[in-house]
């Protein structure tokens, strides 16, 4: 059993947990991720790592609530356990001082990206963060990233806050503006990630991106999180999870994820009618 | 034991093992076998010679003493027959459910020769579930603590069996065992309707009863490196990882949708329960009156293609592409996912996956074989048939065509060395490895085997770690 020393919502629907884990708290590099499962009877969910104290014992994960296991996380509080945590998993980011490094994330992407974009800084980078949300609401972890990050620029969708537009006209703009950029790390959604694999690939920017593909044992033992790149099947759980963004076969890869869809979908009904009302009420008084 | 001559003993035929009506089953998961009872037991072991050279026992990768528990059973002995094979076999309930006996113990047997041999395996079963429900599992006498400590990489066979011999011998042994189960493949791959996992779960209370530390969610190579063990106090590692690393076929198609590892689908189903989705949240395709096609022949393709027609599919195929005598499951395996409605495509294999527009699994393109000269494996080899390609319509595909090595523990122990297939090369007598204080054995050293083989590597490597304990 994990321990939740801290739970606290950074914006409607994604959630920071500073969990008890001394020996992953100890290991872990940035980029690298844990398996958690909640409960008996639970998933097992990839999440990254985003940060951790090696001091308490303690690591970071900001989750946001898209399905039954992120929801059920979601809804538990500071003092509550976690049956499952194992890592640290997957291959750490690679770091190296690459001059001027941009680090994008969309949405909880920004949560991913943000050890690399540390890690990234202290390897002597000039280090630019680009952290988009459809609206205000959305974007986070700006305060955390300025105390790191040489220039930090939110962008919104709907243009409540920051840079109005999306993620990748920012990175447009830096780039036609004549900033020379030597490596781009981009985290987000897929569409988002291949939209900044589409807008570096023509200046031959080195371009990674971390790729999600739906896991279940997360050491390489059922390749189910399988992914192509460069044309070649890989294990993203043991192979990566980043990746050169240029070789992705993005389409691929959403496909995939698209799998287990309507039987989630399914499985989520069915947690809302269980717990249903307390459950809601729970985000609402945590909001 | 009553007086019965040679020849009565061999009119005695083969006691018929009980079991679950096919087409009953094949809509459940509970055990197919239900087990002798105690008068068909009697009567089997009964049809034993009692043979002056048992040979059956050279076909026994761990000896176990065959002649002498059968004579127990015939006694009514049957606690005493279950301390006699657990002399060699630490987990007779598993191994009599699941060891390929008709290559193995039951070849050798001379009853054999001109008529059905001896059912030594549906004995063993009978012994030790016999044991469990009645005696629960014995408690071995522990040696004097002896302060060293061992870590054990891996809760399969071989590490449970290793873990076994080591806590008696009086050391501290911790298992480290990177899924939140314990039991290996016993667990993850081999289906409840085959093993019951209330008898894995036995076998390792009995372990944790004898002191045995257990540390789930440990990937060895990520959450600590073997060089970390040692360096905390190990004073032996034994690496058990199994052969976790699925093969695929290396086609067109094959990451569509719907196109399974036999490791990723009998996990989500078997480990995870995605068979009572969404009562527990892992989901699997849902096969119900869908086409499911699995290819391979061994007792991982059995399995998933078993499951596969136990969550609904209406049909399930096993396409395999040398012909019906070279299938290497389990003969027992064969013939009940025949009973239970399998249909098998012989000298037949796949080409590439065809899909649909959003990238679903729609078909899959076949090439006809035939068996031509033999290969490297004595096997005769299967050649396509030139055009004689054509398309089966399927929902879902399942590839069992075998493991090869996880890679972590080589990625993250340099010093150890490692064949070209990832296997790691150990001194076949003690198991040791080339570094220092480290052994291995099972299915990583020899690829994808047996759980007998899996347990006789942990026996032999326990010895070997004892004698390195004590002069160390
Ligand atoms: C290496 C890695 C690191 C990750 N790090 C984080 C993180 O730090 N924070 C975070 O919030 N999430 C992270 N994710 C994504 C997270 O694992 C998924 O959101 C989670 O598994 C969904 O589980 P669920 O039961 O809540 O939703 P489900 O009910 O399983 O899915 C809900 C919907 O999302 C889709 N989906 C399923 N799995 C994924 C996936 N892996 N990625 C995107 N969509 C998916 C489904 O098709 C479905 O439509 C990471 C994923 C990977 C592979
Ligand atoms: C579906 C299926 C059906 C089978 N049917 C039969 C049968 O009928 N009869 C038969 O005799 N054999 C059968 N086999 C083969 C048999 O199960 C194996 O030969 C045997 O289990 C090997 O035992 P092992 O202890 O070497 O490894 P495993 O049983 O594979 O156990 C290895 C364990 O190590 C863990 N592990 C891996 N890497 C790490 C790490 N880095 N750190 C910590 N833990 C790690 C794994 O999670 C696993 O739990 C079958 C195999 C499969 C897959
Ligand atoms: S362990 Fe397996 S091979 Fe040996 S006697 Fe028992 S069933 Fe036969
Ligand atoms: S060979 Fe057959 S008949 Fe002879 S002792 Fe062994 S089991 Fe009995
Ligand atoms: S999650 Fe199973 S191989 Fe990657």
């Amino acid at each position: 059993m994990y321990k939740i020393v801290n739970a606290e919502f950074l914006a409607e629907n994604i959630k920071r947990f500073v969990i008890e884990a001394p020996k992953i708290a100890a290991k872990r590099k940035a980029g690298q991720f844990v398996i958690i499962r909640l409960n008996d009877g639970g998933e097992r969910i990839p999440l990254t790592i985003a940060d951790s104290e090696t001091a308490n014992g303690t690591i970071t994960i900001i989750v946001q609530g898209i399905g039954k296991t992120t929801k059920e996380l979601n809804s538990l509080n500071t003092g509550d356990f976690i049956l499952d945590v194992v890592g640290p998993l997957g291959k750490a980011s690679h770091i190296e001082k690459f001059g001027t490094a941009v680090s994008i994330g969309g949405g909880v992407g920004t949560a991913i990206a943000y050890p690399t974009a540390v890690a990234l800084k202290q390897a002597g980078n000039h280090t630019i963060s680009i952290i988009g949300g459809r609206t205000r609401e959305l974007v986070i972890l700006e305060n955390e990233l300025k105390q790191v990050c040489d220039e930090v620029y939110p962008t919104t969708d709907d243009g409540s806050y920051g840079f109005h537009g999306f993620v990748t006209q920012k990175l447009k703009q830096l780039i036609d503006n004549g900033t020379r950029i030597d490596f781009v790390l981009a985290i987000g959604p897929i569409p988002m990630m291949k939209a900044v694999a589409e807008t570096t690939r023509p200046y031959g920017i080195k371009t990674v991106v971390s790729l999600n593909p739906v896991m279940v044992d997360g050491t390489g033992m059922c390749g189910g999180c399988r992914a192509t790149v460069d044309n070649k099947t890989v294990f993203v759980c043991v192979d990566g999870p980043e990746f050169d963004a240029h070789l992705v076969d993005f389409a691929t890869l959403e496909r995939r994820n698209r799998t287990y869809k309507e039987s989630e979908q399914e499985a989520l009904h069915e947690h809302l009618c269980h717990f249903d009302k307390a459950f809601e009420q729970g985000l609402k008084l945590n909001n | 034991m009553p007086e019965l001559s040679k020849k009565d003993r061999m009119k005695i035929p083969r006691q018929p093992m009980p079991e679950q009506d096919g087409v009953v089953r094949s809509g459940n998961f509970k055990e197919v076998n239900l087990g002798f009872t105690e008068e068909l037991a009697k009567m089997e072991a009964l049809r034993c010679l009692q043979c002056p050279k048992p040979v059956c026992i050279d076909g026994c990768p761990v000896e176990v003493k065959i002649k002498d528990f059968i004579h127990l059973v015939a006694e009514g002995d049957f606690l005493g027959a279950a301390s006699k094979i657990k002399e060699d076999n630490m987990l007779p309930a598993v191994c009599g459910r699941v060891c390929p006996q008709e290559e193995q113990c039951e070849a050798k047997c001379v009853v054999g020769v001109k008529g059905e041999s001896v059912a030594i395996g549906r004995l063993e079963r009978f012994v030790a579930d016999y044991e469990r429900e009645h005696l629960g599992l014995k408690t071995p006498e522990l040696k004097p603590k002896t302060g060293k400590k061992v870590a054990i990489i891996g809760s399969g066979p071989s590490g449970l069996s290793c873990a076994g011999d080591l806590i008696q011998s009086g050391h501290d042994v911790t298992v480290f065992e990177a899924l939140h189960e314990l039991g290996g493949v016993l667990v993850y791959g081999i289906p409840e309707f085959r093993l019951p996992k209330d008898i894995v779960k036995a076998e390792i209370d009995s372990l944790k009863s004898l002191g045995v530390d257990f540390q789930t969610n440990a990937v060895i190579g990520f959450t600590d490196t073997i060089d970390e063990l040692m360096q905390n106090g190990y004073d032996a590692v034994f690496i058990a990882v199994g052969a976790g690393l699925p093969y695929f076929l290396n086609i067109e198609g094959e990451n569509l949708n719907g196109v399974y590892s036999s490791n990723e689908f009998l996990t989500r189903v078997n480990l995870m329960k995605a068979y009572k989705f969404p009562e527990f949240d892992t989901p699997v395709f849902n096969v119900k009156d869908k086409t499911v096609a699995v290819f391979g022949g061994g007792n991982t393709a059995m399995d998933a293609v078993r499951t596969s027609k136990r969550l609904g599919a209406k049909n399930a195929y096993i396409i395999y592409r040398r012909s019906d005598a070279e299938l290497p499951a389990r003969k027992e395996e064969i013939h009940h996912a025949k009973q239970e409605g399998i249909e098998f495509l012989l000298l037949a294999n796949p080409n590439k996956f065809i899909g649909d527009k959003d990238g679903w699994l729609t078909g899959v393109e076949l090439i006809k074989m035939e068996l031509g000269e033999p290969d490297a494996s004595g096997r005769r080899k299967p050649v396509p048939i030139k055009d004689s390609n054509y398309v089966l319509n399927i929902d879902m595909a399942v590839i069992a065509i075998g493991n090869g090595s996880n890679p972590i523990i080589q990625q993250t122990t340099p010093d150890i060395n490692f064949n070209k297939w990832g296997n790691i090369l150990v001194d076949e007598e003690s198991m040791a490895t080339s570094k220092k204080g480290v052994f291995a054995g099972g299915d990583i050293v020899t690829g994808g085997a047996t759980v007998i083989l899996a347990m006789g590597a942990g026996r032999k490597a326990a010895k070997a770690i004892n004698e390195y304990l004590t002069q160390n």
